[in-house]
Formats: C-alpha cells, sequence, structure tokens
C-alpha cells in the first residue's frame, strides 16, 4: 500500500507541475488543483498508513490511525478550494480583459 | 492568560465583516470604522509591546486547551514589535487610500484591509506551524484581492502569476509541515524545538529536507533570489497604497525564518547546523544585487520602487541570515526602517504619478506643487538608498557591522556598499528626470494629462508622517536598538519561550487568571 500512496503522489506532482509550467491559465489551474490533491494524500501518509483504525478511542481497540493529519487534511482541503475558486474569477477577468489565456504579462509599448 | 494578546486577530475579524455587509454602501462610514479599527489597533499593539517589553513570554492557549494539543498565540518582544508596527503601517495606508480615494476604485477595499491586516497580526503572534500556515493563507488571500484592486489588464496578469507563484508556494508548505510532523510528531512551535533536539545528527535527513522546505516556503514571502521573480511585478502594478503595506508582507517571511530557524532549526539544533544560513546568506546577497540593478535599469517609477524594495528586505535578510543575537539585532532595526522606507516610497510614487498621469521616467511639463513633490521623493530616495541623515544609513552600518567576521564578508560588503551605490545613482536619474528637467522650458504637454489636482494636506501627511517616523527611528536609534538586540537575545535563548508553552499548565484553572 505504502508503494501504491507513494506513486500516486509522485504521478500527481509530477502532473500537476508539467500543467503549470505550461503558461496557459487552465492548465495552470488544473496543474495547481492535482499538485493540490497529491499535497493532501501526502499529509494523510504524514500520520502512517493504517486500514480499518479507528482514530478516536474505543474500548477493545489496540491500533488507531493518527487523527491529526485527519484534521491537518480536511483544513487543507477547505483552504484550497477557496483558493481555487479565487484564482479561476481572476484567471476569467484576466482573460476577458487581455483577450488571450496566456500567464505572462503583456509589455507596455514604451516599455520596448 | 492576557486575553488582550488574541485582540489583534479578534478585532480585524469582527470589523471586516462588518464593513462588507453591513456598511458597504457607505464609503465614509467604512474609512471612519476601518480607521478607527487601526487606530485601536495600534493603541492595543502598543500596550502589548509595553507589556512585552519586560522580556516575559506571554502564552494565549485557544480554548484553554494545554499545548502542545491546542493552538498557542505567543507573545514576546518580537511578535508584540512586529504587531504594533503593521497597526501603525495599517493606519498611515488608511489614510492613505482614503485620502487619495483609492478605495472607492472598487468594492470591499477597506474590508479586504483589515483581512490583511489579521492575517499578518496572526502571523506574528501564532506559536504553531500549522497554525501559521492558515493565517499565511488568510493574508494571502486578502492580498490576493488588494493586489488586483482597481482592475485593469496589466494588473489582473500580475494579479494571476502573484496568485499562482504563492499557491504553488503554499503546497510547497503543507509538504514541509506534513514532513516535519511525520518526524516528530508535532507542530507546535516549543514542542518541535524540544522534538528536534532529541533526533540524533545520523537519522536527521527528513528533518533537514523539512527544514530546508520551510526555508524555500519563507524565502518565497521574503522574495530571495532565485524565488523573487514575484515582486516586482506585483508591487509594481498593485494600486500603489497596497504595495505600501505590501512592504510589511517581504516581512512576514524574513520574521517566519528567524523563529523557526532560530527556535526550532537553530544552529544548535545537531540534525540542522548551520545548513539555513550557508543558503540563505549567498541567496540574499544575490537579491541586493538583483534590487540595485533593478532600481538603475527601471524605466517606470512603480518597478524602480518595487526593486528598491526587494533590495531593501534583501539587506535585512542578510542579516537575518547571519543567525547570530548581533546580526539578529541588526535586522530587526533595519526591518522597522525598511518597512517603513518601502510603504514611504510607494504613497509619495502614488502622489507623483496620478499628477502626471503616467509612471513613465521620462522628461514631461512640471505638475503644480513640483516643489513639494521633489522634496518629499527626495526624503524618500535617501530613507531607501541609506544615506545619512535618516535611519537606512544607521541600519545598513548596523547590518555591515555585523556581518564582519562573517565567511563571506567581502561579498557581503561589496554587495550592500556597491548596491547602495547603484540605488543612489538611480534614485538620483530618476528624480532629476521626474522634477528637474520637468522644469525646462519648451517641453511638449503630453496627451491624456490629467487636471491639475492640489496635493490636499491629508494625502501629503501619511507621506510626511511616515518620513517623521523614519527621522524619529534615527533620533531614538539607541532605545529601538537596545530593544532588538534585547529581542535578539530572547530569540537566541529559546528555553524561556519553550517553558512559557509548554509548562505552567496542570490543566485546573486558575481562578485569578480569569
Amino acid at each position: 500500500m505504502e508503494l501504491i500512496v507513494a506513486v500516486s503522489v509522485g504521478a500527481l506532482t509530477a502532473a500537476g507541475v508539467y500543467l503549470m509550467l505550461r503558461l496557459r491559465v487552465f492548465p495552470v489551474i488544473l496543474g495547481l488543483t492535482l499538485l493540490s490533491y497529491a499535497t493532501n494524500v501526502f499529509l494523510f501518509a504524514t500520520g502512517r498508513l493504517a486500514v480499518g483504525a479507528p482514530p478516536v478511542l474505543k474500548d477493545g481497540i489496540e491500533i488507531y490511525s493518527d487523527p491529526l493529519p485527519q484534521a491537518l487534511v480536511l483544513t487543507a482541503i477547505v483552504i484550497s478550494f477557496g483558493m481555487t475558486a479565487v484564482l479561476v474569477l481572476i484567471a476569467l477577468g484576466a482573460t476577458v480583459e487581455a483577450g488571450t489565456d496566456e500567464v505572462n504579462v503583456p509589455r507596455k509599448e514604451d516599455d520596448k | 492568560m492576557n486575553h488582550w494578546i488574541i485582540a489583534p486577530v479578534v478585532l480585524p475579524a469582527m470589523v471586516a465583516p462588518m464593513l462588507a455587509y453591513v456598511m458597504r454602501h457607505d464609503v465614509v462610514l467604512q474609512r471612519v470604522v476601518s480607521l478607527a479599527a487601526a487606530l485601536v489597533l495600534s493603541a492595543i499593539a502598543a500596550g502589548l509591546l509595553v507589556t512585552a517589553a519586560s522580556g516575559e513570554v506571554q502564552v494565549y492557549r485557544l480554548g484553554d486547551w494545554p499545548a502542545p494539543f491546542g493552538i498557542v498565540l505567543v507573545l514576546d518582544r518580537l511578535s508584540a514589535m512586529l504587531v504594533l508596527l503593521t497597526a501603525v503601517l495599517g493606519v498611515i495606508v488608511l489614510i492613505h487610500a482614503s485620502a487619495t480615494g483609492w478605495d472607492r476604485k472598487g468594492r470591499h477595499f477597506h474590508a479586504l484591509m483589515q483581512f490583511q491586516i489579521m492575517g499578518i497580526c496572526g502571523a506574528f503572534l501564532t506559536g504553531d506551524a500549522f497554525n501559521l500556515f492558515v493565517v499565511f493563507e488568510i493574508l494571502l488571500i486578502a492580498s490576493y484581492g488588494l493586489a488586483i484592486f482597481g482592475g485593469g489588464e496589466a494588473r489582473l496578469k500580475a494579479g494571476l502569476q502573484y496568485v499562482i507563484m504563492n499557491l504553488a508556494g503554499s503546497a510547497l508548505f503543507l509538504i514541509a509541515l506534513g514532513t516535519l510532523y511525520a518526524s516528530t510528531g508535532t507542530l507546535n512551535i516549543a514542542d518541535l524545538a524540544l522534538k528536534l533536539r532529541e533526533i540524533p545528527a545520523e537519522e536527521a535527513a527528513l528533518v533537514r529536507v523539512a527544514a530546508m522546505l520551510m526555508m524555500i516556503v519563507f524565502a518565497i514571502k521574503a522574495a530571495l533570489f532565485p524565488v523573487q521573480f514575484w515582486l516586482p511585478g506585483t508591487y509594481a502594478l498593485a494600486p500603489a497604497p497596497v504595495a505600501a503595506l505590501f512592504a510589511i508582507m517581504t516581512k512576514v517571511g524574513a520574521y517566519a525564518i528567524l523563529r523557526l530557524h532560530t527556535v526550532v532549526f537553530g544552529p544548535d539544533a545537531q540534525a540542522i547546523g548551520a545548513l539555513p544560513g550557508d543558503w540563505l546568506m549567498p541567496a540574499a546577497i544575490v537579491t541586493v544585487a538583483i534590487g540595485a540593478l533593478g532600481v538603475m535599469g527601471s524605466k517606470r517609477l512603480m518597478p524602480l520602487a518595487a526593486f528598491a524594495a526587494l533590495g531593501s528586505t534583501a539587506t535585512m535578510m542578510l542579516a537575518v541570515a547571519g543567525f547570530a543575537p548581533l546580526a539578529a539585532g541588526a535586522a530587526l532595526y533595519y526591518l522597522v526602517h525598511s518597512t517603513l522606507a518601502a510603504a514611504a516610497l510607494f504613497l509619495v510614487a502614488d502622489l507623483v504619478l496620478t499628477r502626471r498621469g503616467s509612471d513613465l521616467l521620462a522628461a514631461q511639463p512640471a505638475t503644480a506643487q513640483n516643489g513639494l513633490l521633489a522634496a518629499l521623493f527626495f526624503g524618500v530616495a535617501i530613507a531607501v538608498a541609506g544615506m545619512p541623515p535618516l535611519s537606512g544609513f544607521l541600519g545598513k552600518l548596523l547590518v555591515l557591522d555585523a556581518l564582519k567576521d562573517h565567511d563571506l564578508r567581502v561579498w557581503i560588503w561589496g554587495a550592500v556598499l556597491i548596491g547602495s551605490l547603484l540605488t543612489i545613482v538611480g534614485f538620483a536619474r530618476a528624480g532629476s528626470v521626474l522634477f528637474w528637467k520637468s522644469t525646462a522650458p519648451g517641453l511638449e504637454p503630453v496627451p491624456n494629462a490629467p487636471e491639475p489636482m492640489p496635493i490636499s494636506p491629508a494625502q501629503a501627511a501619511p507621506s510626511i508622517a511616515v518620513l517623521c517616523l523614519l527621522g524619529l527611528l534615527t533620533v531614538f536609534a539607541g532605545p529601538v536598538m537596545r530593544y532588538t538586540d534585547a529581542t535578539a537575545a530572547q530569540l537566541f535563548a529559546p528555553a524561556p519561550y519553550i517553558e512559557a508553552v509548554l509548562e505552567n499548565q496542570d490543566g485546573t484553572k486558575d481562578p485569578e487568571d480569569h
């Protein structure tokens, strides 16, 4: 299971970074989303992977999973959700204003 | 528990929604309430500074949960000083934005400003690494709104780059936190400091990765080479009063490096050693050079100001990267100077370019009150370039003096001294083109030049006030230095900090405290 999680975090990160480097608005947003998925899975794994183990105290149970990373991931998901929404709006505004979805700043004429 | 410690976070957090929902149709009411809140915050921050000056580390446990299980806010000399600086800067920027009408160019300026102040104060006060991430996101999301305030194609594109850069930075921050938690099992800063010192040097690879990832994240915020690219574009294209407030945002990164890399990843931690300083110092040296060259090469006033701010922050980071008490004391003195000077520069630049109609550095017929604008620009140029009589000169001397025994001293001294010279030349050129050549006879009037606008006292007051503060910082350099040296000493002797957070909490509620 460790291998599957590690490989999927790696694949998500690689895809996210590749898409971010495309420097077009939509791929960049997708890339950042993939990157935040990778981060969330990674955070989840920092409390060590445990299957079927409850995070809260219960009678007669010996093995628990660490509850803190789960709380951290929840916070991270909410924040990245909000941030992605803001990014989409700013990206839409920038694309509509500029008429192009390039991420780079257009140069002013008298700077050339 | 001293409940005032949480006030710098709660007060803006309460005022901002009121501004956004209740008062959204009345800009005058917004200005009054927002400014009043900032003034109250300054008073609270001054009170906190007085209580922190004794050297006692005060801890506020949210929900009275014992650390390290709950989140704590910690008030020591460093956080008190920076909260006060944020509050004062907030007042100045709010007056400028109200007097110049910037806050009318879009919606919710004051609400965003309050959220921004809340995030910055939270970052300075928190004693929990994950909470630091959360308040970073608060200050960032407010800064996204402020950076694109007023709209426009170039500004939106620059804002987009800023958001993308910071979202990638946030992902890195989370990965660093995860790595840190995986290797130590805690995220409370004081607890981290203890747990990290229990890790033997041969098993420290993972912690070292986490420490360096953290440093990269904070270096993005502090705009250090090679992750400084976002700053000139963002600051140059953001509304000028917002750029003035952003002067403290780079300092949040510097603060986080100072806090985490002294208390947690300090030079005495076997697992880390001198690693952060070894990487930070060359990065800061290169950034000083970039800032100076940028000032020389700018064809416009706002990029010039942005590069000057970049170089100024980098000069402070040199002293931070020294990771020694003497250097940290100098860094903190320079931090106050650098924040105020950069803010003043952006405020004056705003006054100049709204009257000229363009921020291009080219001769055009003089504006009304050319003399007043020139005097203000001269003042801020002296401050930013670091010439006597203002505090930049003292600050740079302190930084150079503190680093005179460093292994890279030739590079440090060279970068600062040559960089200062280039900055002076850059500002002299900009000032003479803007104010001097403009008085030459026979200049063609510019098409689309704005109507002559006299500078009202309220518009000039914030810039003059910052210059006066810089003057006071010079005159009272002795007391300020004593405070920053005491702060640095506190920072490099983290035992009382750790003790205050983790001890004296048997779980019973002490009736005297409530």
